[in-house]
């Protein structure tokens, strides 16, 4: 009997990876339900806040040699400053602080899973806000840096500017990228969360240190990667609806490069 | 609805969400090119190693995201059971 030894009474009731309500109130005639999400997501800010307040003590009295937890900070400041940069060129310099923070906070909420607690970003609540964000700093930026014309001709782009035949199919695109950017996130997460909860409920009899790899691989592996992924597209789509760093200059050609343009054209005829 | 119970509906609900993850094939592929390419990339030219690593992993998180809908079906039709009578 295998199936007796391997798996641990009846499944439906040993795997469990749902959110669970905690206590309720009423609100103005609602009632406010407050899961282990909240309780999550609690833990995981108070952390972040208490690494905060550490490191500003650091840099308070931060001295010319780093030393130990001052050089473990500087190494990410310059890790996350570095990576907007690069990605966002000179423009990006005003979003290094939000995507550090958000950064920092869903790498957190990735491998809350290895303390036990349920990652909040299995939450579909904690990652379309995330989108949400993402959604209006892209249009915001758009209409800040570009002209309405000159967004109106984008939006209406394989044909010419008069003729919005495109314009649904392409605003369809936009309001598609929040929705694919938390989506995706959570889709992640949240199978590390049920494989995991398959592993510790159906195998609980067996269960013992090697789950570890796993963890390695659900929590750590996929929750990096998946930070990475949705900073990296936060910051492409802006950059994108920002558009170039600088406009050409398109400056007339002088009549000495107009000449040695037009030389090669007469040798090789 | 008198012909058809709850058991069958759960039934077939089952049956839906094991088609829904069939969607995995295609990510599955995806990522095996987008990750051939990045190799051949990197054999090319070594240098330019950390670029060809992010701009895949962009690539394969993007192309992911299809299987994760079918996931998240199979998910909705297995757990949130919408399907009642």
């Amino acid at each position: 009997m295998l199936q007796e030894v391997l798996l641990a009474g009846d499944p439906a009731e040993k795997v469990d990876f749902m959110i669970h309500e905690v206590f309720s109130y009423q609100l103005f005639g609602q009632t406010v339900r407050i899961t282990t999400s909240h309780v999550c997501l609690l833990i995981v800010v108070l952390t972040l806040i208490v690494f905060f307040i550490a490191g500003g003590q650091v840099f308070r009295h931060a001295s010319e040699i780093p030393s130990g937890f001052q050089n473990f900070l500087e190494i990410i400041v310059e890790f996350l400053d570095g990576m907007v940069d690069k990605t966002m060129g000179k423009r990006g310099k005003g979003f290094r602080n939000y995507i550090g923070t958000i950064f920092i906070f869903i790498l957190f909420s990735n491998i809350s899973g290895l303390l036990g607690l349920r990652p909040p970003t299995a939450d579909y609540g904690v990652t379309l806000p995330l989108g949400v964000v993402t959604f209006l700093l892209i249009h915001i930026n758009e209409f800040k840096y570009n002209s309405v014309k000159a967004i109106w001709k984008d939006k209406c782009s394989p044909l010419p500017a008069w003729f919005p035949l495109w314009l649904p199919i392409n605003l369809i695109g936009d309001f598609a990228v929040p929705v694919s950017l938390s989506l995706r996130l959570f889709a992640n997460v949240l199978s590390g969360t049920v494989m995991m909860a398959l592993v510790y409920g159906l195998l609980s009899k067996v269960a013992y240190a090697w789950p570890a790899v796993l963890h390695v691989y659900f929590d750590l592996f996929s929750g990096a990667i998946q930070t990475y992924v949705f900073c990296m597209l936060t910051m492409t789509y802006i950059k994108n609806a920002i558009g170039p760093d600088e406009v050409p200059v398109t400056k007339p050609k002088t009549e000495k490069e107009q000449d040695e343009a037009a030389e090669p054209e007469k040798e090789a005829a | 609805m008198g012909e058809f119970n709850q058991a069958f509906i759960y039934g077939c609900s089952a049956i839906g969400a094991g088609l829904a993850v069939i969607a995995g094939i295609g990510p599955g592929v995806g990522q095996g090119i987008a990750a051939g390419y990045g190799a051949n990339a990197v054999g090319r030219n070594p240098g330019a190693k950390g670029d060809i690593t992010s701009t895949m992993l962009l690539g394969q998180a993007v192309a992911e995201t299809t299987g994760l809908y079918g996931l998240l079906i199979a998910m909705l039709l297995l757990f949130v059971k919408p399907f009642k009578i």
